[in-house]
């Protein structure tokens, strides 16, 4: 039957002539290609000292942001809890008492905001759904650790650095 | 026997241990080097600079790892396995001639353990001795897949040994010799009467065989099928850890070292080199020995490397393939080269 696409070949499989069957100029035409690639550049990244560029869209370890006055932005609405679909995120909400105006934005802050690293998928959509653009993945790679408390990152890792003043 | 004999040979014998130690530790790094080299990488770089203490680091964690000996095994025949496979390497290397006589003062010092007449002969012993470290490791483990590399160690050993005899009894047709002190001093300089005295020249059928057949007694790829890791796990070594497994892998080193030291003094002269009598004027017969050292070992090392090097390029050969290679090609090619070479040693009678 002719095939459909008239693409098809038929491979005739010769028989090996003598030199073929020798092996041994086959051997040393491979023996000449790994030689020549001993001289060739070399691909090695020497990882932690010297790291590739990332990509603009990576997503990395979060950061909670603070606002230009160096106020924390999130204001602990759950939109991110919600949205989680690995549930990596855990907050408790508390109200801002007076005199604290310059430590959080809106009078209703996280006072615990945890995730999960171990849950964590980092699929981004804590990052869409906040409304305050208080939440970020854009840290670097999660590092290994050796105990599972250890991959619960609390405020503490999470909040950015306050502005130098 | 007197005392400054006894003293001079341990002093040899223990340089020699210790050297091919080390020339053992070290191909370990250079075997990962080069394969890096090989595939676009740089290899260990990180204990010491380029690496240089990997050996080190690799031999630690082989020393601390825990020594398991399965409850199903034969506990002596275990630990006897890689302490066989280990002797028998090491003891290959006594019958090398690693130079020419050396003259301390008034006294003369061979650069060689001992120099038997029926040093080749001796080099075969060791060699088949090394397949029942093997055997013996893979039949105590009590595990299929040990089993099937310790008899794939086995029949391969057996198979190319008589291909390697072969080849060899060609090469003694040329030479007359069985003392490997004499075959390095018949190959002495470079140029002699219009022909080179190298071996290689002689006998470069012959040395195509031999090397191949070295392939297979050290179990380096493309004839590594005893530990063959896609079809038997890790074959003859795969119940081994710890030590017993480093003393299996390092036997393989030293083996390399050895054959590749049989390798130069048979076929490529040895320590001799093109214009040694100049050098050995001109430094006198206590430094020019020294000389010839370094170039047995300069061609060692290039045997080394061309090990790895092809370990690096060509597969692994099918088992049905190998035996075929042994015994349906190399055989006869073996015959057919000592026939050669009887015609062609009566014609030069006759001609010249």
């Amino acid at each position: 039957m002719e095939s459909l696409s008239n693409r098809k070949k038929v491979l005739e499989q010769k028989p090996m002539t003598f030199m073929e069957r020798l092996y041994l100029p086959s051997i040393f035409k491979g023996l000449a290609i790994t030689f020549r690639h001993m001289f060739k550049k070399k691909e090695t990244v020497y990882y932690p000292e010297q790291q590739r560029p990332i990509s603009e869209n990576w997503r990395g370890l979060h950061s909670l942001k603070r606002d230009e006055q160096g106020r924390e932005r999130c204001t602990a609405c759950g939109l991110c809890a919600l949205a989680c679909p690995a549930e990596a995120i855990t907050m408790t909400a508390a109200e801002r008492q007076k005199g604290e105006e310059h430590l959080y934005r809106e009078e209703k802050y996280a006072a615990v905001y945890e995730i999960n690293m171990l849950r964590c998928i980092f699929c981004g959509l804590c990052e869409e759904a906040c409304p305050k653009e208080a939440i970020y993945l854009d840290g670097p790679i999660l590092s290994a650790d050796y105990m599972r408390k250890d991959f619960i990152f609390g405020k503490d890792k999470l909040v950015e650095e306050p502005l130098k003043s | 026997m007197e005392l400054a004999f006894i003293i001079e040979k341990f002093a040899l014998v223990t340089v020699i241990f210790l050297i091919s130690l080390g020339v053992a530790a070290y191909s370990t790094l250079a075997e990962r080097k080069i394969a890096a080299f090989l595939q676009g990488r740089v290899g260990p770089h990180r204990a010491g600079p380029h690496g240089m203490f990997q050996p080190l680091a690799d031999g630690g964690k082989m020393f601390f790892k825990e020594e398991i000996i399965p409850s199903e095994s034969n506990p002596i025949l275990f630990i006897m396995g890689p302490s066989l496979a280990l002797l028998t390497a090491c003891i290959g290397s006594a019958v090398i001639p690693w130079g020419q006589s050396m003259v301390i003062g008034d006294t003369v010092v061979d650069l060689q353990v001992a120099d038997i007449n029926v040093g080749i002969l001796y080099i075969f012993g060791v060699v088949s001795l090394g397949v029942y470290g093997i055997m013996i490791g893979g039949w105590a483990s009590n595990n299929k897949f040990s089993l099937m590399g310790a008899i794939r160690a086995a029949s391969q050993n057996i198979s190319y040994e008589i291909a390697m005899g072969l080849s060899i009894i060609a090469l003694l047709m040329v030479t007359g010799t069985l003392s490997l002190k004499e075959i390095a001093e018949q190959q002495h300089g470079f140029w002699h009467n219009g022909w080179f005295t190298w071996n290689v020249f002689n006998q470069p059928l012959g040395f195509l065989l031999f090397i191949i057949c070295a392939f297979a007694e050290c179990n380096r790829t493309p004839f590594d099928l005893p530990e063959s890791e896609n079809e038997l796990v890790a074959g003859y070594h795969t119940e081994y850890s710890g030590f017993k497994l480093g003393a299996f892998l390092f036997a393989e080193y030293i083996n390399m070292f050895v054959s590749s030291a049989v390798m130069a003094t048979l076929y490529w002269g040895g320590y001799n080199y093109p214009g040694m009598d100049l050098v050995n004027e001109a430094l006198g017969s206590t430094w020019a020995p020294l000389v010839g050292v370094a170039v047995l070992f300069a061609k060692i090392f290039l045997f080394i490397f061309f090990f790895m090097w092809i370990r690096w390029t060509i597969p692994r050969f099918r088992y049905d393939q190998l035996m075929h290679l042994g015994w349906k090609v190399l055989i006869p090619i073996g015959i057919a080269n000592i026939v050669l070479t009887g015609v062609w040693m009566t014609l030069k009678d006759i001609l010249f």
